[in-house]
């Protein structure tokens, strides 16, 4: 008994034939379209792996490239089978390839699923990564004469003043962290050298933040420095004011960022993945197949997904893996009789 | 002496048609670029609106606007037209119209020239518009609590932050405004009273500016406070530094912006233009044969297609006379008193009988 069989005559096979060739030529749009996805994931990571500390995993982005390319190459070889399966004489060319490449599109599904849960589980990575090169980036900001860390500064003026955010969990890391360089700090003045001395670890420390942390929608001047002193600036409360700089840490923001675009890509890679065209061809190609009269191109025929029901063909493969698993052990007993034959 | 005389054979003629046919559909896209062209510039020049002046700059992306509608629906006009002109049947239909057509086509390629002009002219309104818009935006920065400018410090923030610019020429223009807001002064503080009453008009001056004006590539924290002073700041000599704010003035960033799309704009309007004209001249011998051929009677034979009949000059004057008798045929012939029902004999020679023979007055009924 096959499994759902679906009676075929010439005008229906064409049918078929043609809407499949429609759909595997769509899937290699959609395939130029997932490796478009992932060069643009990819060139997102690089420009902000400065604040990632270089580290930031490329796994993603490189297997929606690969998974790209392979949907382009293995539906436009869809879309020629189905283009030559009219034509008796081409479609015999193809007969014998058309089992692995079954095969194959079974395969490339799975990757497919593989690639949207990498998405969906690859932010939890994203945002460790990004926990850890924050808290350097803050530290190095001062580093501004250190070789290749010149432009850590830059990034991350550049990076606050983007994503509208402030430090990594709030503002108040930067209160954490000398980020003024020794440099620009007059050590002969007696404040300066209380400051240094107040603290452990020698660190020039004051409640002020860069001014890539200020608000422009605020309606007064921006209040960089002795931020959480009330009595420094009139009419000033900072419990309150939340407008003055921005109150969001980077770590939210850029998480959220890439968050919102892992997810919207793997819902793509999702929405990809098609049984659609694996069961058009197979029911193209069994039609075809089991053609009563070749010559006569009118006669109707059966399609079906499996030879078998679902439990018979499990039971073959089955069996078919026991077999090959034997091939290589020694029958007893049967050699003696062919040799006594 | 006709201009530009070709001669077209049965073939020639088609496939010009056919040809003309895909390059107006190709005009069409190209009007339809004109009017998104003519769309982009308004929407840029809006957004930024609040920082200019009230001036005629609206003209130039209207105008673009206009001609890229127009050129859409003449080119349409035109695609049918030729898309006809392979079946001579058809062709008769748009006869009449065609000659006609041209002409308001000819015409609407000056616009289109006009327009592409004025896209490089607009430079001079746009920089005294810019100029008079900032010096006001920078004098009302402070102003958040007044209705209608309120939002007028974000924008000139987001403005310096994204330009990277600082004031109308340079940063001093900070100098000599009050920034800060009264809201925000401590007027018991004598530092502050003294401050306000140093100079006329009782504002708060100081040598700093906003935030927005940092730069990003400084290696030291921003200096935005006693810029010119060397002494308040260890290691800083304001004369020298140059990578502490930003340099240029917003004047002259957004000026270059604008200049800058308004030139690659302009360029795609010449190359449009230039289009255009090559489409029409197709067209115009398209026309010309095929007239030639209705005239010569067969349709398979070779005709020939022009430019204009005669040389310019000739049909230059022949159009000059058309103008000239339209106006006339209003004018009343002022001999015989005005009166229409008198007959004037004729004074030309009529070629029958022998000359010289004085014509009969008829007698009048009595």
């Amino acid at each position: 008994m096959p499994f759902m069989p679906v009676k075929f005559n010439l005008q229906k096979r064409v049918k078929l034939a043609q809407g499949l060739w429609m759909i595997y030529w769509l899937s290699v749009i959609v395939g130029i379209l997932l490796f478009s996805l992932g060069i643009f994931f990819k060139i997102e990571l690089r420009k902000r792996s400065e604040m990632m500390d270089n580290n930031e995993s490329h796994l993603v982005p490189n297997l929606l490239i690969l998974v790209g390319l392979l949907a382009c190459g293995v539906n436009a070889f869809g879309g020629k089978v189905c283009h030559d399966s009219l034509d008796p004489i081409k479609f015999a060319k193809w007969k014998p390839m058309l089992k692995p490449f079954l095969l194959l599109c079974c395969g490339f599904n799975a990757l497919l699923l593989l690639t949207a849960l990498l998405c969906f589980l690859m932010q939890f990575a994203v945002y460790l990564t990004l926990a850890e090169g924050l808290k350097n980036s803050i530290k190095f900001y001062k580093d501004t004469d250190t070789p290749g860390r010149c432009f850590m500064k830059r990034t991350l003026d550049l990076t606050q003043i983007e994503f509208r955010c402030c430090g990594n969990n709030n503002f108040r890391d930067w209160f954490e962290v000398q980020w003024i360089s020794n440099r620009y700090l007059d050590m002969s003045n007696d404040l300066v050298k209380d400051r240094v001395l107040s603290n452990v670890e020698g660190k020039y420390l004051m409640d002020s933040v860069p001014f890539s942390c200020c608000n422009p929608g605020s309606p007064r001047p921006c209040i960089q420095h002795h931020l959480t002193n009330n009595s420094a600036h009139y009419d000033y409360d900072h419990r309150i004011e939340e407008l003055n700089i921005w109150t969001r840490g980077c770590r939210e923001a850029l998480f959220s960022y890439f968050s919102s675009m892992m997810t919207s890509i793997g819902t793509c890679v999702l929405l990809v993945f098609l049984s659609v065209d694996m069961a058009g061809l197979k029911y193209l190609t069994t039609a075809l197949e089991t053609m009563e009269d070749p010559e006569n191109p009118e006669c109707e025929s059966d399609g079906w997904l499996l030879e078998k029901g679902v439990k018979e063909t499990f039971g073959d493969l089955l069996a078919k893996l026991k077999t090959l698993g034997k091939t290589n052990q020694v029958v007893e007993g049967g050699d003696a009789p062919e040799a006594a034959n | 002496m006709a201009v530009l005389r070709l001669k077209f054979t049965k073939n020639e003629r088609d496939k010009l048609a056919q040809v003309l046919w895909i390059l107006n559909w190709i005009s069409v896209l190209t009007g339809i670029l004109l009017f998104s062209l003519g769309l982009f510039l308004k929407v840029e020049i809006n957004k930024r609106g609040e920082l200019m002046a009230e001036r005629d700059i609206q003209y130039v992306p209207n105008m673009l606007i206009a001609v890229g509608l127009i050129a859409c629906a003449i080119n349409f006009l035109g695609g049918k037209i030729c898309y006809d002109c392979v079946d001579t049947n058809k062709f008769l239909r748009w006869k009449l119209i065609m000659l006609p057509y041209i002409i308001c086509t000819f015409f609407f390629t000056f616009c289109v020239l006009v327009g592409a002009l004025m896209c490089y002219s607009m430079r001079g309104e746009l920089e005294e518009s810019l100029n008079l818009g900032l010096t006001e935006a920078i004098r009302f920065y402070k102003d958040t609590d007044t209705p209608g400018r309120c939002f007028l410090k974000r924008t000139v923030d987001m403005l310096q932050m994204e330009f990277h610019c600082c004031g109308n020429n340079g940063y001093k223009d900070w100098f000599q405004i009050q920034w800060i807001s009264n809201r925000y002064l401590d007027m018991s503080q004598k530092e502050v009273v003294d401050r306000l009453r140093s100079n006329v008009e009782g504002k708060y001056l100081m040598s700093g500016v906003p935030f927005s004006c940092c730069n990003l590539n400084s290696p030291r924290p921003c200096i935005q406070q006693h810029v010119t002073n060397n002494s308040a700041h260890f290691n800083y000599e304001h004369q020298t530094e140059a990578l502490n704010l930003w340099m240029r003035g917003c004047r002259e960033a957004l000026l270059e912006y604008y200049t800058h799309i308004m030139q690659s704009i302009g360029l795609t309007v010449l190359l449009t233009w230039l289009f255009e004209l090559s489409v029409l001249t197709g067209v115009r011998y398209l026309q010309t044969s095929l007239e030639n051929v209705l005239r010569q009677g067969d349709l398979n034979s070779e005709s020939d297609g022009w430019l204009l009949e005669n040389s310019f000059m000739e049909t230059a004057r022949t159009n000059l006379n058309i103008i000239k008798c339209l106006g006339k045929g209003n004018q009343i012939d002022t001999a015989n008193n005005g009166d229409p029902n008198i007959n004037v004999p004729s004074t030309s020679k009529a070629h029958y009988g022998p000359d010289n023979v004085p014509l009969k007055e008829i007698p009048e009924a009595s």
